[in-house]
């Protein structure tokens, strides 16, 4: 066993590296589509079947599909992790969508309407009132994202793309179990830790209320 | 003297073809209190929101301080009227403390001055800052909550307070504390309040006049001892309907004498 970690030690690390960047250059796309986008549909609410709708076709469509899909594309087709980062941004989009626009669906219209009331304008309305009050629930679905992705990203190994998906195709192939556990292992507790760490980010935003209580 | 608040022939129809106020006409003279009274649905909150433009009429026109407010620059004006609402009118994820001085935060003033405006608030409505500056919503109960929106109602300095139905969802013995509370400020201050309720008590008590709205009619707008004694019919019936309690103690009181 250690002879295995000594051999594989810094090739899981560098793995690890290439998977946490390719999730984390997904999910910061995502974010900066799909929040804005999920602002608008509040605005605008006649868009947000047909828009969510989309995302929601997106998220159905197999993940080795999608990657090949990419993959002759110009420009894209080029450098592999350009397909992958595409790809994750596309699965990420939809729960950061839907619960943007929830979460700032769900907040109660009286408030909205003293804050109208008190004379803000509608961009302190906004950051001042909305956001806040939706950020916990937009930041749960940043986190379903996240493991979504985390998880996905080990397919992006099919197009060569690297990441912790490499060691599981390398075991697969060559039917070595211990490869497959290598990458496997720090795939599942990767996904863990960005699961917790958005969870205690959530806890922290969450309005305060009676269950909540200090 | 220019009246604070005037309606004129305020009307105003729902996009439905419903209308919720008709020819709605009376002044509130300033630095007076107008208690607006109706049963539920007579179109009280609607004339009220018709003030702050939170509702636009239809026909006629609302001018304050003797301007159209429609001509007014939104942003600024509502900032310059004070609104308290029943209940709900907190903000969940703010202090008290950052809740009072929200006006002055959107208006960009210094951290400071928003602090020790809205302590100075908070002592004004009997709130202790230093027990309460830092609670939430959920820590206060229902008329401390009121007790802070009164505070924040007031921190612009408005020449207009807007209020409805501030005491409504509060127990009586709250209740009749808040009116007290809220008759001692109203006395410091310069201050045109347009009260909605549907408690004639608190009408007569807080109230200079007294309107009577019913389908969205104007009925009356009488002094309070004028109201009680008024002979039009809907305005008696809702004075008997208030007044229940005190028939039937008068009748105990005849028959006991009787006995």
């Amino acid at each position: 066993m250690s002879g295995f970690l000594s051999q594989y030690g810094g090739e899981i690390a560098e793995l690890t590296v290439e998977h946490l960047w390719l999730t984390g250059a997904a999910m910061l796309f995502a974010t900066v589509i799909a929040v804005p986008v999920g602002v608008w549909l509040t605005r605008r609410p006649a868009w947000a079947r047909p828009v969510i709708g989309t995302a929601n076709v997106l998220q159905t469509i197999p993940s080795l599909a999608m990657f090949g899909f990419l993959l002759p594309l110009p420009w894209l087709g080029e450098r592999a992790d350009r397909v992958a980062i595409v790809a994750l941004t596309a699965y990420a989009l939809l729960p950061i969508l839907r619960n943007t626009y929830a979460g700032i669906q769900g907040i109660d219209p009286s408030l909205s309407s003293v804050a109208r009331a008190l004379g803000l304008t509608d961009r302190q309305r906004f950051f001042k009132v909305e956001l806040p009050l939706a950020s916990s629930i937009i930041l749960a679905g940043l986190r379903t994202a996240t493991v979504t992705c985390v998880g996905i990203a080990t397919i992006a190994a099919a197009v060569g793309a690297g990441g912790l998906g490499e060691l599981i195709f390398r075991g697969v192939a060559s039917v070595d179990n211990r490869l497959v556990l290598a990458g496997a292992i720090p795939a599942a507790l990767l996904a863990l830790a960005c699961d917790s760490a958005l969870g205690l980010l959530e806890k922290w935003v969450r309005v305060p209320g009676p269950s909540s209580s200090p | 003297m220019t009246a604070a608040i005037e309606f004129r022939s305020v009307g105003l129809t729902t996009a439905e073809g419903r209308p919720l106020l008709a020819g709605i006409s009376f002044a509130v003279q300033e630095c007076t209190t107008t208690a607006v009274l109706g049963r539920s649905g007579a179109g009280k909150t609607t004339l009220l929101r018709t003030v702050n433009r939170m509702a636009e009429p239809t026909s006629g026109e609302v001018l304050v301080k003797g301007d159209n407010v429609r001509h007014s620059e939104l942003i600024a004006f509502r900032r310059s009227i004070g609104y308290v609402i029943q209940e709900t009118g907190l903000f969940p994820h703010m202090t008290a403390e950052r809740d009072v001085a929200l006006v002055l935060e959107a208006e960009g003033r210094p951290h400071q001055e928003r602090v020790r405006r809205s302590h100075e608030l908070l002592r004004a409505v009997g709130l202790e800052p230093a027990q309460f500056a830092a609670r939430y919503p959920h820590q206060l109960s229902g008329g401390q909550r009121q007790r802070v929106g009164l505070a924040r109602a007031l921190a612009a300095e408005p020449h207009v307070l807007l209020m409805d139905e501030p005491f409504g969802a509060l127990d009586p013995l709250t209740r009749a504390e808040m009116q007290d509370m809220l008759k001692t400020l109203l006395a410091q201050l310069n201050v045109t309040v347009l009260l909605v309720t549907h408690d004639l008590d608190e009408a007569l008590y807080l109230g200079d006049r007294i309107v009577l709205l019913n389908d969205g009619k104007l009925v009356a707008h009488l002094a309070p001892d004028e109201f009680l004694q008024s002979r039009e019919p809907v305005v008696e019936g809702y004075v008997r309907a208030f007044h229940r309690g005190e028939n039937v103690a008068a009748r105990d009181a005849a028959q006991e004498k009787r006995a």
